[in-house]
């Protein structure tokens, strides 16, 4: 990968081991003898509101002195059961459900669930509303690894890199709220479309953003990448390997951090991802450091799509939805002038859309991993089932296997590097 | 029709099959293009594979009886010409109406870039199934989440508790159709447990074993509690 090489700064003789890592001498000595203490494990309890838990989550650790022998995470507190409403919801009214799942990447989700439901249907969406999307899933890839750089940073200790992405992160929600009218809750898309064509300019201020984001980077990596106290925080801390990473459901850049390849944007692709030129950086080691160097990789990726998306988006006229009527609106000029686009019109608001009976997977790389919408119809206006295949909740689960014998405060980190989002573990 | 119908008798009743729809559990494919893990499938547990069909375009659902899915699933895993070495998802589909569950595990195979979904159908009253923890750890929460959300109990599980709701939620399994929307108990009775101070609402069996007694404070600690407050005048 890219960033491989780290300068280290700290040491007095900066020596690279064999690894590729700079050699770090030890802070204290290590061959000091253990105090005899007859002892007994003590049962710890961290959150739900703890500030470094990253939201409502409470994890349970019995500690050996400062090691952590077993850790038990409890969650649920933000449970709100979006899957049971979305059945009693029309499969439009469920877009507003998504994004409330991730809040740190609203639109991958309205994304996602508009695209399971018309692969269901059957629906090839527009052109135009294809590179629409792809530009808003790789913003908000950006969208949400800037809060995980900047919450990251700041649980080992630097609080500027925060600021940092913060500010950057006020032009994506500017630009959300140009589009959609919400900072967060966007409810941007629709089956077979967009909620509306984007506005004047949209494109441009996206473009400015992308310039103006690698400065942001470069600044941060100054900060962070041959930082001592990041290294020792980070270096070999909540290591797994590749296959067990695997094994334990880890996806996205957790994955590729352990050096697994698998990016769904690769591996089945969708919306001609295959067609765009971008690399998928990987780590060796597993540990928190390296899933930090892939997800800093992984937005100048991004950023790459983003060009390619916006270069293709000029050449892309046409309209934005499908020009069906049983499945988007009529203009409203049709509507007043019209008598059977009027009777569409009143349809889709009173019935909603009917999907015929069948069921569809769609997997897609969210910001945090392989998120998958499952759709199941039976013909009706409603869903019978909406799964979500949640990144985040089954990252999550892999903390337990991370945390083992490791100090209390390597606890933060790991679960910092993992980077979860509550909202979408406990739906 | 006399009887008046209120708007909240169909959110009540839940999504209903429209009349005219067929089944929806079992769509009808005319021909179905081949799988080759399907197809190796067939070879192998011919008795076990029930029905094999493509939905949404090129989704392959292959439908297992339930008594042999760790084996189905064992082979599909560890077999060379298989590979399937990432379970994404899994999940349950109620389709209400008394009808069977069906189980969902969607597979995938970063080896051949495959994907597979099975499906197990489990009667009502027989809502039972075996772990596939001990082939992928990525089933531990997902499988407790099914456990939680529908009631299905996977066999060998390990730790096979509530994951979402409370341990000791007592209304039922609430992805079920035949849970009502706002729950089986009263407001004030779901306020009321919600607030109980339990000591098991708390923390689970294992932690409280793990903490042991709740100890009382050190003697010396004692003697520092009963002193008597010092003010500023004292």
């Amino acid at each position: 990968m890219a960033q491989k090489t780290v300068e280290f700064t700290l040491g007095r003789n900066p020596e690279m081991g064999v690894d590729g890592r700079p050699v770090m001498g030890p802070l204290a000595p290590i061959d000091l003898p253990e105090p005899d203490f007859a002892s007994e494990n003590m049962l710890l309890n961290i959150g739900p509101q703890h500030p470094a838990t990253h939201g409502v989550l409470r994890l349970v650790v019995e500690l050996d002195g400062e090691t952590i022998v077993r850790c038990i995470p409890h969650i649920g507190y933000l449970h709100s059961s979006f899957e049971k409403l979305g059945e009693y919801r029309t499969w439009n009214q469920v877009v507003p459900l998504t994004d409330r799942m991730d809040y740190l990447a609203p639109l991958i989700y309205n994304c996602a669930y508009a695209m399971s439901v018309e692969k269901m249907m059957g629906i090839e969406v527009t052109e135009r509303c294809k590179l629409t999307r792809v530009i808003m899933m790789e913003l908000d890839r950006i969208f949400g690894h800037l809060l995980w750089l900047g919450t990251f940073a700041m649980d080992a200790g630097a609080f500027t890199p925060f600021l940092y992405t913060f500010e950057e992160r006020e032009k994506i929600y500017r630009l959300h709220e140009a589009y959609t009218g919400a900072r967060i809750t966007t409810s941007a898309t629709r089956v077979g479309g967009m909620m509306s064509d984007m506005p004047e300019g949209w494109a441009r201020g996206v473009r400015d953003f992308c310039n103006g984001l690698p400065r942001t980077l470069d600044e941060c990596v100054t900060l962070l990448n041959a930082n001592g106290i990041l290294l020792s925080r980070t270096l070999g801390i909540g290591a797994i390997s590749g296959e067990d990473a695997l094994n334990f459901g880890f996806t996205g850049a957790n994955l590729r951090g352990s050096g697994v390849a698998y990016d769904v944007r690769k591996d089945q692709p969708y919306y001609d991802y295959e067609t765009y030129d971008f690399q998928i950086p990987i780590g060796e080691h597993g540990d928190c450091y390296d899933r930090y160097l892939v997800r800093m990789e992984e937005m100048r990726q991004s950023l790459l799509i983003l060009h390619q998306a916006l270069d293709r988006l000029e050449k892309a006229g046409g309209p934005m939805d499908v020009p069906d009527p049983r499945i988007s609106l009529p203009s409203k000029t049709d509507c007043m002038s019209d008598m059977e686009s009027m009777i569409h019109h009143f349809k889709l608001i009173t019935e909603g859309i009917h999907a015929p009976p069948g069921e569809s997977y769609f997997p897609v790389e969210a910001s945090k991993g392989e998120l998958g919408m499952y759709v199941v119809s039976d013909g009706g206006n409603k869903p019978v089932r909406w799964r979500v295949r949640p990144p985040s909740f089954v990252n999550l689960s892999v903390l337990p296997k991370l945390m083992e014998g490791h100090l209390l405060a390597d606890l933060i980190m790991i679960n910092a590097s993992i980077d979860i989002v509550l909202g979408e573990i406990d739906r | 029709m006399a009887v008046k119908k209120s708007s909240f008798d169909s959110v009540a009743a839940g999504p209903a099959p429209s009349a005219d729809a067929p089944d929806a559990s079992r769509p009808a494919t005319a021909s179905t293009p081949a799988h080759p893990s399907v197809d190796a499938l067939r070879g192998r547990f011919a008795d076990a594979v029930l029905h094999h069909e493509v939905v949404g375009g090129d989704e392959h659902v292959v439908f297992v009886t339930p008594e042999r899915s760790l084996e189905v699933l064992t082979f599909l895993k560890d077999d060379p010409g298989q590979r399937y070495d990432l379970l994404r998802d899994v999940t349950a589909v109620d389709y209400g109406g008394g009808r069977p569950l069906q189980v969902v595990y969607q597979l995938f195979s970063l080896t051949f870039r495959r994907a597979l979904r099975m499906k197990c159908e489990l009667p009502l009253n027989a809502l039972e199934i075996d772990s596939a923890f001990w082939l992928w750890r990525s089933a531990n929460w997902l499988e407790r989440e099914v456990f939680d959300l529908f009631g299905i109990t996977f066999r060998n599980h390990p730790d096979l508790r509530r994951i979402l709701m409370p341990e000791d939620y007592a209304e039922g399994h609430p992805l079920r159709k035949d849970f009502p929307l706002r729950g089986r108990f009263s407001r004030a009775e779901q306020t009321r447990r919600a607030l109980s101070q339990e000591l098991g609402h708390y923390y689970i069996q294992q932690e409280i074993d793990m903490g042991g007694e709740p100890q009382s404070l050190p003697p010396s600690m004692k003697e520092l509690e009963a002193r008597p407050e010092e003010t500023a005048a004292g």
